[in-house]
C-alpha cells in the first residue's frame, strides 16, 4: 500500500495566502496621493443623499439594459451550443478558457478598433467572454445532472437528440437560474463599458465623477441599484423573450459607421501583426531575431513587472476579501444580526455587490489617487460583499443544537469552523475573478498589466497591446488552474461556489 | 428536431441582427459628416464648442454634421482610423498618429495660436518652486503629473524637455512619482490640490480655466513656459471628396478658416483658424521618435 502524500489542510492554505498577502503589503504602493480625500468623500456622500434625478439621461438606462440583454443572450446562446461538445473537445475547452480569461473591457478596446463606438462593439464585448463562461458552467451543470434518462436511450441515438430529449429537461432549471443571474452581471458589464465611451449609464457616471457633479452621479447610481435590486421582478423566464425582442429596437442609433471590412482587414492583417513581422520574409532567420528583440523588452519591462503587480494586488485583495467577509457575514445571519439587523445587513451587502468593482475602483482612485490602496479597497469591498452574502445564507441553513452558544462563542467555535471549507471554496473561486479585475484596473492608473495595455493603445501599438492581453489571459488561466487544484486537494471542489447556486439546504 | 430549429433560429437571428445593423447602415445614401475631438478638458466645454461647430458646419456645407463624444485620446484616433468619423480636432501628436494610420488624410486648419503653442509647468505653492526662465531642474525628485498619455502639450513635449534637461533619464527616473491625469483641467486640479507637486499643462486650457475662475493663484502657479511647438489642428480623411463630391475638402477648409463668430472661437481659446498642412507637424514626428512614443 502506498501512503498518500500529506495534503495541505484548511489552516495551512489559509496561512499561505495570508503570508503571501502580508509579503505583498511590504512591497505594494499604498500611497494616498490626494490631500483631501475626506472632503471629496463627503461631497460624494452628499451627492448620494441629494440625488439629482432629472439630470439622468433616460436613454442611457435603456441602452444599458439593451446591451446587457443582447450581449448575454448572444453569449448564453453560443455558450449553450459550445457546452454540448465541451467535455469531449480539448480545443473547445481551450477556446472557451481564452474567451473568458479576457476581460470585457479589453474585448471592447479591441472591438472598437473594428466596429467603432457602436452597438455591435457593446454587444460583442459582453457576448464573447460570456460565451466562454456560460459554456463552462453549462457543461458543469450538464455533467452533474442525473444520467438515468441517457442510459435508457436506444443505441445509435444522435448526440443532439440525446442532448435535447434526455439531458436538457434535467438541467433546464439550473441553466435558467444561472442565465438569469448572468443577466445581472451583464448589466454591470454594460454599465462599465460606458467608461470607455459606449453610451450606457457608465458614460454619464464617468463624466459626472470626473467633473465632480456628485448629485448626478448619485442619481445614476441609485437608478442602477434600483435596476439590479428589482431584477427578480422584471427578469423572469417569461419576460426574457420579450426583452430579447425589444432590445434590438432599443439600441442606440449609430453615429457614423466604421468601415467594418476595411477595418477588420487592417486590424488582422496589419495592426496586430508584430511590427517586425509586417511584410517581412518569414523564412529569414533575421526576421525572427528581430521579433525576439521586439518581444524581449515587452517581456522584461512590461509583462514581468505588470504580472508581479497584478498578482500582488490580487493577493492582498483576496486576503482583504476574506477578512472582510468574515466580519460582514454575521450581519446577514439570523443568529447574529437578529430579525431587525438582518434585512439592513442584506441591503448593505446587495448594494456593495451590485456596484461594479471597476466603478468602485474608479471612484476610490479619484478620491485617493493612483496607488494600489484604492484598488484593494474596491476589490475587497465588492468581493467581501458577495462572499459575506453567500456565507450568511449558509450560516442560516446550519442546524444548530438547542443549547448552542451565543454571540462571539457561537461565531468563533461553531459557525466559522463549520463553514470554513465552504468559505475557502468561495475565496478560491473568486481568486481568478479578482485577478482578472486587478489586471483591468491598470487602465485606471495602478501599474498592473492593464496599465501597459493602456499605454500600448495610447501609442497605437496594437501588436503590443494584443501580446499584453494574451499574457493577462495566460496568467488568469494559470491562477484558475491553481485554484482548481487547491480546491481538489482540499476536497472542497464539490461545494457550491456560484452566486446563482441553489439555496443551501438545512440538514 | 424542433428544439434545434428553435435554438438555431435564435442564434442565427442574433447574428444576422448584429451583421444586419452594420450592413444596413453602410448603404445610407448621404451619410452625415461625423466628427470628434480629443477630450482634453472639462467635458461641458467640449460639448459647448463642438455643438456650435456642428451647427455652423451644417449651415456652410449643406450636409448633416454630427459630433460624437469619446472618452479618451486613443478612442478619438481609433474613430478616425476605422472611418467612424471623417473629421477630428486632434492635438499635435494624436494628429500625427491618425495621419500615419490613414494614408491620404490631411491637416487642413489649426488655431492661430497652434502654430506656436506652449506647455506650462505648474507647481503647487507648497512645493517651494519659483518661476524660472530656464528649465527648472529643481523639479527633480518631486511628484509630477502629465495630462493624457497621448497629449502633445501634456505629455510628448514636456517629456521631451525633461529628457533634454536630464540626459539619459526617463521621467520615472527623474521624479518621485509620475502620474497621467487624463486631461488638462484635471492636471490643474491635481496640482492645485497638492496631490502632485508639479504638472505639465496646455497653456490655452490654463488660460480658459483661469478665466472661468477655476484656478486658485494662491495654490498653484506657472513656473516655466516651454519653447514653442505646433499643436492642435483639424484633420480630415482623404476619402471625403469621394463621399461628398469633389472639392469638399477645400470647402471644409474654407468653412473652418472662415469662422469669425467669437461664440465658436471662445470655447476653443482660439482667435481664429488658419490653413495648415501636414508638413507643419513634421517636428513632432521627430520628437515622437526620440521619446519612443512613435516607431
Amino acid at each position: 500500500m502506498q501512503l498518500a502524500r500529506p495534503r495541505p489542510g484548511y489552516a495551512a492554505v489559509s496561512r499561505w495566502f495570508l503570508a503571501a498577502a502580508l509579503a505583498g503589503l511590504l512591497v505594494a504602493d499604498l500611497h494616498v496621493t490626494t490631500l483631501h480625500p475626506w472632503a471629496d468623500l463627503a461631497r460624494l456622500l452628499d451627492g448620494l443623499a441629494r440625488p439629482d434625478f432629472p439630470s439622468v439621461e433616460g436613454w442611457s438606462v435603456v441602452y444599458t439594459v439593451a446591451f446587457a440583454v443582447l450581449g448575454v443572450g448572444l453569449g448564453a446562446g453560443s455558450g449553450l451550443l459550445l457546452a454540448i461538445p465541451f467535455a469531449r473537445s480539448r480545443t473547445i475547452r481551450l477556446a472557451c478558457a481564452g474567451l473568458r480569461a479576457v476581460h470585457e473591457l479589453f474585448w471592447a478596446l479591441l472591438l472598437m478598433q473594428v466596429f467603432g463606438l457602436s452597438a455591435t462593439t457593446g454587444m460583442l464585448a459582453i457576448a464573447l467572454p460570456y460565451a466562454g463562461i456560460c459554456a463552462k458552467v453549462y457543461a458543469e451543470i450538464i455533467e452533474e445532472a442525473d444520467l438515468a434518462a441517457i442510459r435508457v436511450l436506444p443505441v445509435g441515438t444522435g448526440t443532439v437528440s440525446a442532448f435535447l430529449y434526455a439531458r436538457l429537461p434535467e438541467v433546464a432549471g439550473r441553466m435558467r437560474d444561472y442565465t438569469l443571474y448572468r443577466l445581472e452581471c451583464g448589466l454591470r458589464s454594460s454599465l462599465v463599458l460606458g467608461f470607455i465611451g459606449l453610451p450606457t449609464m457608465g458614460f454619464y457616471l464617468e463624466s459626472a465623477f470626473r467633473q465632480g457633479r456628485y448629485a448626478e452621479a448619485g442619481a445614476l447610481l441609485l437608478v442602477f441599484y434600483a435596476l439590479i435590486g428589482t431584477r427578480r421582478l422584471w427578469i423572469r423566464g417569461w419576460t426574457v423573450p420579450l426583452l430579447l425582442a425589444a432590445a434590438p429596437l432599443a439600441l442606440p442609433p449609430a453615429i457614423g459607421n466604421a468601415a467594418i471590412s476595411a477595418s477588420l482587414a487592417r486590424f488582422l492583417g496589419h495592426d496586430i501583426v508584430p511590427t517586425p513581422l509586417r511584410g517581412a520574409a518569414l523564412a529569414e532567420p533575421e526576421t525572427w531575431a528581430r521579433l525576439w528583440s521586439w518581444l524581449r523588452p515587452i517581456l522584461t519591462d512590461q509583462i514581468l513587472p505588470g504580472t508581479i503587480q497584478t498578482l500582488i494586488l490580487a493577493q492582498i485583495a483576496l486576503a482583504a476579501t476574506a477578512l472582510g467577509a468574515l466580519v460582514l457575514f454575521p450581519l446577514t445571519a439570523k443568529r447574529f444580526a437578529g430579525p431587525l439587523g438582518r434585512p439592513l445587513g442584506r441591503v448593505l451587502l446587495v448594494v456593495v455587490r451590485s456596484t461594479p468593482e471597476y466603478m468602485l475602483a474608479y471612484v476610490c482612485l479619484q478620491l485617493l489617487g493612483p496607488s494600489m490602496l484604492p484598488a484593494i479597497l474596491a476589490l475587497a469591498l465588492h468581493n467581501a460583499g458577495i462572499v459575506a452574502y453567500l456565507m450568511g445564507r449558509h450560516a442560516d441553513a446550519i442546524p444548530y443544537r438547542a443549547d448552542a452558544p451565543r454571540g462571539l462563542n457561537l461565531y468563533a467555535y461553531e459557525t466559522v469552523p463549520r463553514l470554513y471549507g465552504q468559505f475557502l471554496a468561495y475565496l478560491l473561486y473568486r481568486w481568478e475573478l479578482i485577478l482578472r479585475e486587478s489586471a483591468i484596473f491598470g487602465i485606471l492608473g495602478v501599474t498592473t498589466l492593464g496599465f501597459y495595455v493602456d499605454a500600448a493603445i495610447s501609442e497605437l501599438r496594437l501588436d503590443v497591446a494584443v501580446v499584453l492581453i494574451a499574457a493577462t489571459a495566460l496568467v488568469t488561466v494559470a491562477v484558475d488552474a491553481l485554484s482548481r487544484g487547491l480546491r481538489r486537494s482540499l476536497r472542497i471542489d464539490t461545494l457550491p461556489t456560484r452566486l446563482s447556486g441553489p439555496a443551501p439546504v438545512a440538514g | 428536431m424542433p428544439g434545434l430549429g428553435r435554438l438555431g433560429r435564435f442564434a442565427l437571428g442574433l447574428v444576422s441582427l448584429a451583421l444586419g445593423t452594420a450592413a444596413q447602415a453602410q448603404e445610407k445614401p448621404v451619410p452625415p459628416l461625423v466628427f470628434t475631438g480629443i477630450p482634453d478638458q472639462d467635458e461641458s466645454r467640449l460639448v459647448e464648442r463642438f455643438g456650435k461647430v456642428a451647427t455652423y458646419l451644417e449651415g456652410k456645407l449643406g450636409v448633416p454634421v454630427r459630433y460624437i463624444p469619446v472618452k479618451s485620446y486613443p478612442a478619438a484616433v481609433t474613430a478616425f482610423t476605422n472611418g467612424q468619423v471623417q473629421l477630428a480636432w486632434f492635438g499635435g501628436f494624436t494628429g500625427v498618429q491618425a495621419r500615419r494610420a490613414v494614408p491620404g488624410s490631411q491637416a487642413i486648419a489649426q488655431g492661430a495660436e497652434d502654430a506656436a503653442f506652449k506647455t506650462y509647468l505648474i507647481a503647487h505653492a507648497g512645493s517651494g518652486l519659483e518661476p524660472t526662465k530656464d528649465f527648472p531642474k529643481a523639479i527633480a525628485e518631486k511628484t509630477f503629473t502629465f495630462g493624457a498619455r497621448a497629449s502633445t502639450s501634456g505629455r510628448l513635449m514636456p517629456e521631451y524637455f525633461i529628457r533634454q534637461a536630464f540626459p539619459g533619464k526617463n521621467p520615472d527616473q527623474v521624479f518621485a512619482r509620475v502620474g497621467f491625469s487624463g486631461d488638462h483641467s484635471r492636471t490643474i486640479q491635481l496640482v492645485q490640490s497638492g496631490a502632485f507637486a508639479v504638472g505639465a499643462v496646455d497653456y490655452s486650457v490654463w488660460d480658459l480655466d483661469t478665466k472661468a475662475g477655476k484656478v486658485d493663484p494662491k495654490a498653484v502657479s506657472v513656473i516655466w513656459e516651454s519653447p514653442t511647438f505646433p499643436d492642435y489642428q483639424w484633420t480630415v480623411r482623404g476619402d471625403v471628396d469621394l463621399t461628398y463630391g469633389a472639392g469638399f475638402t477645400e470647402k471644409l477648409k474654407g468653412a473652418l478658416v472662415g469662422v469669425t463668430d467669437p461664440a465658436i472661437l471662445e470655447p476653443f481659446g482660439r482667435s481664429k483658424f488658419i490653413p495648415v498642412t501636414n508638413a507643419a507637424y513634421e517636428p513632432l514626428v521627430e520628437v515622437g521618435r526620440s521619446t519612443g512614443l512613435l516607431d
